[in-house]
């Protein structure tokens, strides 16, 4: 029979020093930078680059401008072209947009996945039309809803719920057998069933297509305001270019990757509060 | 018949009979929606001429070309983002904002520095596929088994045998996907960008037929870009499920 361990107090404290000898010794410690924040850093330490590098020529002003016009770009947008009034116009129309696609994606995401042989019929064709370059139907779109609002809601809507029709079907149908089998064992009404297991469980997947509903309407809705110039922020790009304003240019694109970035922010929070644990 | 099959012959049938109707009834401005007759002949027209396949060569090309290049340096900078947990989350932020925008807004900045040819279409190709490539190698590269990441450090290899013998076949999945996505929105940046300022290629003769109000030449065109695009992706899809059952094998 092994000795029993001793527990007197010298025992103890010699084995604990010869397990602390053992150890290996802990790291140095290193300045624990948080990654955004040294991303940040590196983004000014670029911006700092640049302004260098445009301000003795060695890059062409035209191409790149200063940082700093940059800035002070923003500002005069701001004061004198109507920066944040074409900021709201970009923004209803793309809020108004995903709206809409994401309601009618849902419902129809959920019928196809509701009628299967529907759902499977109209497959490859979405599928097709996900990538398809819709945008180029434009022409059509401006006669039928006219040289406005209209036309870039449209735009921004068709190419926004295709993502969420294909993303909330595959959510729905991607929805594990034995959570299902839980709620037939447990006797829940078909309603039950779906609004305290299927939906649920398919919220992840929905977000999935919501995130791309987003990216989507907004590419498109930026980029038909850039083309047709009508109000928004595309517009206030492609007009600077026009007056070869290029620091406003980049100011104006600089407010652009902000909204598309908030856009993005907003979903990731909402995700967040809403996603079951 | 099944009933699958069915569905789609006979919803097609309603959507070009609905067209047809939509054409003869003048209920919009007669030319903006001519009938099928008159697009199938422009269709025709166009695919004989070969005016027409010199600018779908150019448009093909800068697709191309764009398409390579965004696939090369969306892989590596994905590679070095996704190895380095710390660099991948310094610039994820941005990469992620920069994924969102739409890429035709840097058209200006790519003309101003690369001039109306063909380059700078190809160029804004690449800006646009680079990003979903970029998202999905580092995506892919956290599902990289660590074991297999120790095994190449324990033989001392390189970074380059590691990135080919470990990183490489584990990323084949995610690299696929992001092909996918990124030859779609590679397809559409080009395209938009030979809308807006060009001298040849598809985009560059639908704005001509738009501006000459030949509209059933305009149809013709992007109906012929769609059918393009969507075998594309057709394509793209049916390697990726390839790929699927071979890993699944």
């Amino acid at each position: 029979m092994p000795p029993a361990l001793s527990r007197d107090s010298d025992t103890v404290a010699a084995t604990e020093s010869t397990v602390r000898a053992t150890r290996p010794a802990p790291a140095p410690r290193v300045l624990q930078v948080p990654p955004a924040v040294a991303g940040f850093a590196c983004i000014l330490a670029l911006a700092g680059v640049l302004e260098y590098l445009v301000s003795v020529q060695a890059i062409s002003p035209f191409v790149v401008p200063k940082p700093s016009d940059i800035v002070s770009a923003v500002v005069r947008l701001a004061a004198e072209e109507g920066l944040f009034s074409a900021l709201l116009v970009t923004l209803g129309t793309a809020a108004s947009s995903i709206a809409l696609a994401i309601v009618t994606g849902v419902v129809a995401g959920y019928l196809l996945y509701r009628y299967p042989v529907w759902g499977s019929a109209y497959e490859p064709w979405l599928a097709a039309l996900f990538s398809a370059p819709l945008i180029l139907l434009y022409p059509l779109f401006l006669v039928v809803f006219g040289r406005g609002f209209g036309t870039v809601v449209a735009i921004g809507f068709m190419t926004g719920t295709i993502p969420v029709i294909i993303g909330t079907r595959a959510a729905l149908r991607d929805v594990p057998e034995t959570l299902r089998n839980v709620g037939r064992s447990f006797n829940a009404t078909p309603r039950q069933a779906f609004w305290m297991i299927d939906f649920p469980a398919a919220v992840p997947m929905m977000f999935a297509g919501i995130r791309l509903c987003i990216i989507y309407a907004l590419v498109n809705i930026i980029g038909l305001e850039f083309l047709v110039d009508f109000g928004g922020l595309g517009r206030l790009v492609s007009e600077m270019y026009d007056r070869f304003d290029i620091p406003g240019m980049y100011a104006a694109i600089l407010f652009i990757i902000l909204l598309s970035g908030s856009f993005l922010w907003v979903l990731g929070a909402i995700e967040r509060r809403v996603r079951p644990e | 018949m099944s009933t699958r099959l069915t569905i789609q012959l006979s919803t097609l049938a309603a959507i070009l009979i609905g067209w047809e109707v939509l054409a003869r009834s003048g209920l919009f401005y007669a030319e903006v929606t001519p009938s099928l007759l008159a697009i199938g002949s422009a269709l025709a027209g166009q695919l004989l001429s070969s005016a027409f396949w010199g600018h779908a060569a150019v448009t093909i090309a800068e697709i191309l070309v764009g398409f390579a290049v965004a696939v090369v340096l969306g892989v590596s900078v994905g590679i070095v983002l996704g190895a380095n947990r710390y660099a991948g989350r310094m610039f994820e932020p941005y990469i992620n904002a920069l994924a969102t925008t739409p890429k035709i807004i840097f058209l200006p900045i790519v003309l101003l520095a690369a001039g109306i040819g063909p380059e700078s279409k190809a160029v804004l190709g690449a800006l646009s596929g680079f990003f979903p490539i970029v998202l999905n190698t580092m995506a892919g590269m956290l599902q990289v088994r660590p074991v297999h990441v120790r095994v190449a450090q324990s033989f001392n290899a390189s970074a380059w045998q590691t990135t080919r013998m470990v990183y490489l076949p584990s990323l084949v999945g995610p690299i696929i996907t992001g092909m996918r996505l990124g030859l779609g929105v590679a397809i559409i940046g080009v395209l938009l960008g030979e809308i807006k300022l060009s001298d040849r290629g598809l985009g560059f003769l639908a704005r001509s037929f738009y501006d000459a109000f030949r509209v059933a030449d305009l149809y013709a065109v992007l109906l012929f870009v769609f059918c393009a695009a969507a075998a594309a992706n057709v394509l793209m899809s049916s390697v990726e499920r390839r790929f699927q059952s071979w890993r699944q094998a």
